[in-house]
């Protein structure tokens, strides 16, 4: 039986916190996981005597279905939270509300949260394993190894391949921990927007930036699409969505143009008809649903691995 | 590395597979509505002899052959200091009312067997399970678990390592004993 490393670290912040080796441990648990997603019985008793809590302070679908439907296939017992009918419209602190949800012999927390550095903060704080579901505009490692993974399913590897993020890069936790995770699998990354939402000092992190979309399109083998993060936004960015589906937006034509056929995604939500046209996101090009797919298999080998570090 | 003892070798290890393939086909024939099972890493070696030995004998055998992996299903998870890496599994049909018999290489404590069987209960309820093994440690059991089928019985000590070799990946077949699992490293 192979051994594996232990992860680096007990707690999954963010994807700056993981080595290359993390990752590649990370995703080679994860394909004997989206393995046993397949078999007629998607169960295997690993976390059977772990207790999970789900604290979103935050909406989410994708996510937060995901990472419960990995913690049940784990066997894990869960306990889901929700800011807006909790106890922290009442004035409770981040710090009191997971001590006392600690109290209750949990053993690791899933954490999605407005402010940056939330889960940092809480690492800090607190014993218990925490992953970081997504920290304001910081960064959301989950989505960031579930699309790595994606984009090693569909083109074989990650490295060398050229990967382009289109929108709203400034506001996007996506993106960034998006460029962290590609460049340590050895990926070129470029970002594409308007100027207003590509962050001034971007190119620091060794990504090209391009304001023209079919620049960037023709230059990538993949284009990970991002939706205008509108609820972030403190200040009008574009003059208009429809504008920016314009100058923007992905869609048939566009890929039709382009000199050859390159792999779409997308995190999700999407806004069709503003940065992802249907018949774009409906093709044979996309694997947006692949990586909802692979999303459970690679949330269910990040908490089995976190889980090994904490013994019984 | 210190030499491990060699137990068994040879002829006698061939011969020795090749009586547990007789002592299969004296108890399932044809092997209509039978499932041979090997357990990820080392039983699969085994596994993948036997089938090889019994399609020599009949190449029309009606058996359906699995391999599948137990990783995830070890009671020593987050007892350890390092996790294990899984194997593949790869189990195309279901187990439901067939006979399965489930093939390890060495039956030491019986925990890989407990978890096999819990990782075979996922594919369907079988009408019987039976044990193949090539070595039966036999006083070194934790569970109640005891083979149907095994190519010889060893008995040692708890610390003692068993370890089988093939010639498929260690250029010889062959059973060693050695002091303890480091000293087979």
């Amino acid at each position: 039986m192979a051994i594996v490393s232990a992860l680096s670290t007990k707690h999954l912040l963010g994807i700056k916190y993981i080595t290359p080796q993390d990752i590649e441990t990370i995703f080679t648990t994860a394909d004997n996981f989206k393995e046993v997603l397949n078999r007629p019985v998607k169960k295997v008793p690993s976390l059977r005597d772990i207790t999970v809590a789900n604290l979103f302070f935050e909406n989410s679908t994708r996510t937060r279905m995901s990472f419960e439907l990995a913690e049940k296939r784990l066997s894990a017992d869960v306990i889901n939270f929700s800011a807006s009918s909790s106890s922290v419209t009442k004035g409770e602190t981040l710090l009191d509300t997971v001590n006392n949800i600690l109290s209750m012999k949990v053993d690791m927390i899933v954490m999605r949260h407005p402010a940056p550095g939330a889960a940092f903060y809480l690492s800090q704080h607190i014993d218990a394993s925490i992953v970081n579901a997504g920290d304001g505009t910081h960064e959301h490692p989950t989505q960031a190894l579930l699309d790595a993974f994606s984009i090693r399913e569909k083109l074989g590897a990650v490295r060398d391949k050229k990967i382009v993020i289109v929108g709203d890069v400034k506001h996007s936790r996506v993106a960034l921990s998006n460029i962290f995770c590609l460049q340590k699998l050895g990926a070129q990354v470029a970002v594409c927007g308007p100027p207003t939402l590509i962050p001034k000092h971007i190119r620091e992190l060794g990504v090209q930036v391009f304001y023209d979309i079919k620049a960037a399109l023709e230059w990538c083998d993949v284009g990970n699409i991002l939706r205008i993060q509108l609820e972030r936004q403190d200040i009008k960015y574009i003059p208009s969505l429809r504008e920016y589906a314009l100058y923007y937006g992905v869609n048939k034509d566009l890929l039709d143009s382009l000199s050859k056929k390159i792999v779409i995604m997308h995190p999700g939500p999407i806004n069709r008809g503003v940065e992802i046209n249907s018949d774009v996101a409906d093709s044979g090009q996309s694997i947006i649903l692949d990586q909802v797919e692979n999303g459970v298999a690679v949330r269910m080998a990040i908490l089995y691995l976190l889980a090994s570090s904490n013994p019984a | 590395m210190a030499k491990g003892r060699i137990i068994l070798k040879n002829i006698k290890f061939q011969l020795t597979i090749e009586r547990l393939c007789n002592q299969l086909i004296e108890e399932y024939g044809n092997f209509d509505n039978t499932c041979i099972v090997g357990i990820q890493e080392r039983g699969v070696l085994l596994s993948d002899r036997i089938v090889s030995v019994l399609y020599s004998i009949d190449k029309n055998f009606a058996f359906k052959y699995g391999k599948v992996d137990i990783t995830f299903y070890r009671d020593d998870f987050r007892r350890r200091d390092t996790p294990l890496m899984a194997s593949n599994t790869e189990m195309d049909f279901q187990v439901e009312n067939s006979q399965v018999i489930l093939i390890d290489d060495v039956l030491y404590t019986g925990r890989t067997i407990q978890s096999g069987l819990i990782a075979l209960g996922h594919y369907g309820r079988p009408a019987k399970v039976e044990l193949l093994t090539l070595v039966d440690r036999r006083f070194n059991r934790h569970l109640p678990i005891q083979p149907n089928y095994a190519g010889m019985v060893i008995d040692a000590i708890d610390e003692a390592y068993v370890k089988v070799e093939w010639d498929e990946i260690d250029t010889k077949d062959q059973v060693l004993l050695y002091q303890n699992r480091e000293a087979a490293t």
